[in-house]
């Protein structure tokens, strides 16, 4: 066990050179900071000196001596745009991508667990048929849309007159589709509470709450079909087996049989899958935070590229790459503790 | 199960009623701002932005500001006079008081000068100002190298600072005054002005909480708004939601796109204000042989569909342009316009010799100005039509400005805006021959040069009697029709919208920084 956890934490620190290094080799193709930082009419002697002071005029290796020096001492450089060290950045914007991945792997989890394990109980029902039709649409439906479409439905509201307002039931249908709007369309809302530190959570308040939904479902509409479509497979493969039919034929009642003895060997694929999943969904969290503009990571993110802000972005990449590989061990953790069998350090990363 | 039952249902059960609920119940007199960009930093002398300059106007005044129609509005100074070549007395307002409780005399005027001297961002604009002194507490005299006549037009730029508060040195050692780019220094985190409103909370990135100053001088104002909160809100799409979904009562930059939605949507207002940004297009001459020849850059003029684009890409969301400077500019020559005339721009390119044509490099931005990629790819066509083949490169913003500073393609997009709102400065930026020494032609991606222009930009700069100065300012301008140093393409419109109620007609400018000091909300219920 220690010796799987010291082999992981060399890993991280194995990504995070590798990342550092890569981010620092693109700099260049990021844009010039500076650029940024002045008026249109600051002559070009007035932006020398500041590449000077900021060192962006050193070779490459010295610049990447110099960060690597002060990195291992946990300095990973000064944000040019929000003039703080970059850590401290990252570090205020973690919660709020952070409690809006957790809100999307909560929605996830609630449905695709039901709805996966009634569509292979069912297969042939037409509810598993609407939910698979569905799915396949989700999947290919880009996050931004999803977002921007539940932004008009639920926060600015659609006047539907499709059908005669005259008739009763034209008038009953065309308010049946009109939706009045007035959920939050951006940001976490002013009514949060502070947890410890910086965290300040949308979680303790109807407000905060209400702020949180769409964000959180258009970022859990990428991966929920995937899911859906995961757990109903496994599930199905599951049913075939012979310890089953076994259980079945035992005489144990057919709900024991799908949610204790079947369901527990669906979820280990799927935990693998979910790990991974997880991961990518913090990438996702770009997309949905800025059309949201959600004050988290992403977004900080896509406007530290904007800004051609390169120690912020440096920062970002490897901290990503840090999460990538915890949430890949806790994976193999908690795998470990559903089937006893599989041994830890035998596996590869 | 019947625990995930429950769940499932609670979750379902907020979702939908969420959506009966109203999000929040604001008082009137708070503004929630949707604003495209945040200022950068608090320290006005540290980035010359429209950020940062739009935060100048709330938490500070200035000396004196721009009307609607470019005339000086008193703040600050109340009066002032030429008293010879080189030197303006103004008189400052009496009564005013800094958000610290300090009083505003003269000497924070001379201070704030001679701090704008010392700044990276400010310090070539204010170059022409020698010094200033203060006479007695309210009235200061400023004293240029040499005649300026533009010196009101600085004015507009000087938001006296607190002396006394951004004086002396914080806990740890560092001078308050210092103006540290890109760093944490005291200014930039700490305000003290005289402007309408205190900064209360900020988060950088996430919003600006202003709180009205009690003892503003300003009591005639007929201005209501007690309280803003200002959040970012980079993406279009998701700022004209915030407004249409009132999550905001006020934004800016509405995306063309949208404007059709906007004007027709209920409950709010689209306001349009001609904007003063040229864009436009440079040749480079030290790379293309053929832009050297006066006929071939006056073809590519030609073939230019000024009125098209402003028209059907634009959709009439810009100006048309056949010069730098806008209406309401002193150098504005009503007799240039656009002349589109792909038939004499044929004609001109066999009289000089490139009947064939030639293939030119064009790079443009796509996230700098509205439309800017799309604007490229259609002069790309319309010059096809002269048989200048054009392989057309676009990039995004952080990206362009060093591909452009290289020089290295044929033709490039620019826009430009002139701090001082005058029209001098578009010369002397974007034609003027390069000089290094000077820093003039900055801009000048085609290293254009012609001397005769020059000269007259320079003398109308050093001419204080205004009606003079016009003059020579619109006949550079018909010289530079003529010659084609520059390919103008429309000056982009502004666009703000605000919820009904909220009377931002009169508080917004073509400077882009609205006065919201003034601004008047009507509650629904009046």
């Amino acid at each position: 066990m220690i010796a799987f956890l010291i082999k992981r934490l060399m890993h991280a620190i194995l990504v995070m050179f590798v990342i550092s290094v890569l981010a620092f080799a693109i700099q260049d193709n990021l844009g010039d900071p500076v650029q940024q930082m002045v008026g249109q009419s600051v002559p070009e002697s007035e932006r020398e000196e500041i590449r000077e002071r900021l060192g962006l005029n050193d070779p490459f290796l010295v610049q990447y001596a110099r960060f690597a020096r002060n990195a291992v001492q946990g300095d990973f450089g000064y944000s040019y745009f929000y003039r703080e060290p970059a850590l401290e950045v990252i570090a205020r914007h973690l919660p709020a991508t952070l409690e809006l991945v957790f809100a999307a792997t909560l929605i996830i989890v609630l449905f695709s667990v039901p709805i996966g394990v009634y569509s292979a109980i069912k297969p042939r029902s037409p509810i598993s048929r609407l939910f698979m039709g569905v799915s396949i649409i989700g999947i290919s439906i880009p996050v931004f849309l999803t977002a921007i479409v539940l932004i008009q439905i639920f926060a600015i509201g659609v006047t539907v007159t499709l059908f005669p307002e005259s008739t009763g039931w034209g008038a009953w249908l065309n308010a049946f589709f009109s939706t009045e709007g007035n959920m939050p369309s951006f940001g976490r809302g002013y009514d949060l509470v502070n947890v410890v530190g910086n965290w300040d959570t949308n979680l303790a308040t109807w407000n905060g709450l209400q702020h949180l939904v769409l964000p959180a479902v258009s970022l859990a509409s990428i991966m929920l079909p995937l899911f859906i479509r995961l757990i109903r497979a496994e599930m199905m493969e599951v049913l075939q087996s012979e310890y089953v039919k076994y259980a079945r034929a035992k005489g144990i009642s057919m709900r024991r049989v799908y949610f204790v003895h079947a369901l527990k060997n669906t979820m280990l694929p799927v935990i693998t899958v979910g790990g991974v999943q997880i991961g990518t969904m913090v990438a996702y969290t770009i997309l949905t935070e800025t059309v949201f503009q959600w004050p988290g990571m992403g977004l900080m993110f896509l406007d530290a590229i904007n800004r051609a802000d390169i120690p912020l972005i440096v920062t970002y990449l490897m901290i990503v790459g840090v999460i990538f590989v915890v949430t890949n061990t806790i994976v193999d953790l908690i795998y470990g503790l559903v089937n006893p069998t599989v041994k830890l350090t035998g596996k590869p990363a | 199960m019947t625990f995930k039952k429950t769940l499932l249902a609670s979750v379902i059960g907020a979702v939908v009623a969420g959506t009966t609920l109203l999000p929040m119940t604001a008082s009137a007199e708070t503004l929630r701002i949707g604003y495209s960009a945040d200022p950068e930093t608090l320290d006005l002398h540290e980035q010359l932005s429209g950020g940062v300059l739009r935060f100048s106007h709330l938490a500070f005044d200035p000396l004196v500001r721009w009307t609607k129609d470019f005339q000086f509005e008193p703040r600050l100074a109340t009066e002032w006079e030429q008293v010879d070549e080189t030197t303006m007395r103004m008189t400052l307002r009496e009564g005013v008081t800094f958000h610290s409780g300090n009083e505003f005399t003269a000497k924070d005027v001379v201070w704030t000068i001679e701090r704008l001297k010392e700044s990276p961002d400010y310090r070539a604009i204010f170059e022409p100002v020698a010094s200033a002194e203060a006479v007695d507490d309210y009235t200061v005299e400023i004293v240029t190298t040499e005649p300026y006549p533009l010196l009101l037009n600085l004015a507009t730029y000087i938001f006296p600072l607190d002396s006394e508060f951004y004086t002396g040195e914080t806990d740890d050692g560092s001078d308050k005054a210092e103006i540290v780019k890109a760093g944490n220094s005291f200014a930039s985190r700490n305000v003290s002005g005289t402007g309408p409103f205190i900064v209360t909370d900020r988060r950088q990135g996430v919003r600006v909480d202003f709180e009205r100053f009690e003892d503003y001088w300003d009591t005639e104002s007929e201005g209501n708004v007690s309280n803003i909160v200002m959040t970012p809100i980079a993406e279009n799409a998701s700022r004209v939601a915030a407004l249409l979904s009132g999550g905001v009562d006020f934004i800016d930059a509405v995306p063309p796109n949208d404007l059709d939605r906007v004007r027709e949507a209920d409950g709010v207002n689209l306001i349009e204000i001609d904007g003063t940004r040229i864009i436009g297009f440079q040749m480079n001459e030290e790379r293309v042989e053929a832009f050297q020849d006066a006929r071939v850059r006056q073809a590519v003029d030609l073939a230019i569909n000024q009125e098209g684009i402003a028209d059907r890409l634009m959709r009439g969301f810009a100006n048309p342009a056949g010069q730098f400077s806008p209406e309401g500019y002193s150098g504005h020559n009503p007799d240039l316009t656009p002349r589109y005339d792909i038939e004499r721009a044929k004609e001109l390119m066999a009289e000089a010799g490139y009947e064939e044509g030639f293939s030119v490099e064009m790079i443009a931005p796509n996230n700098r100005y509205v439309n800017d990629a799309q604007i490229a790819q259609a002069v790309a066509n319309m010059l096809a039509q002269i048989n200048i083949k054009v392989d057309l490169r676009t990039m995004p913003l952080a990206q362009y400005w060093p591909e452009y500073d290289t020089r290295e393609s044929d033709m490039a997009m620019i826009g430009w805006h002139a701090d001082t709102e005058d029209s001098a400065n578009f010369f002397q930026y974007l034609t003027f021959c390069i000089d290094e020494e000077t820093g003039a032609g900055q801009y000048n991606y085609g290293s254009y040069c012609n001397e005769e222009i020059d000269a007259l930009v320079t003398e109308a700069d050093s001419e204080t009697d205004l009606e003079k100065r016009n003059e020579m300012l619109r006949e550079a301008e018909a010289m530079l029709y003529e010659d084609v140093g520059f390919i103008m393409l429309h000056w982009q419109n502004l666009a703000y919208a605000a919820a009904d109620g909220v009377e931002v007609e009169p508080v917004v400018n073509a400077i882009d920084f609205p006065y919201l000091g003034d601004l008047v909300v009507k509650s629904s219920d009046d």
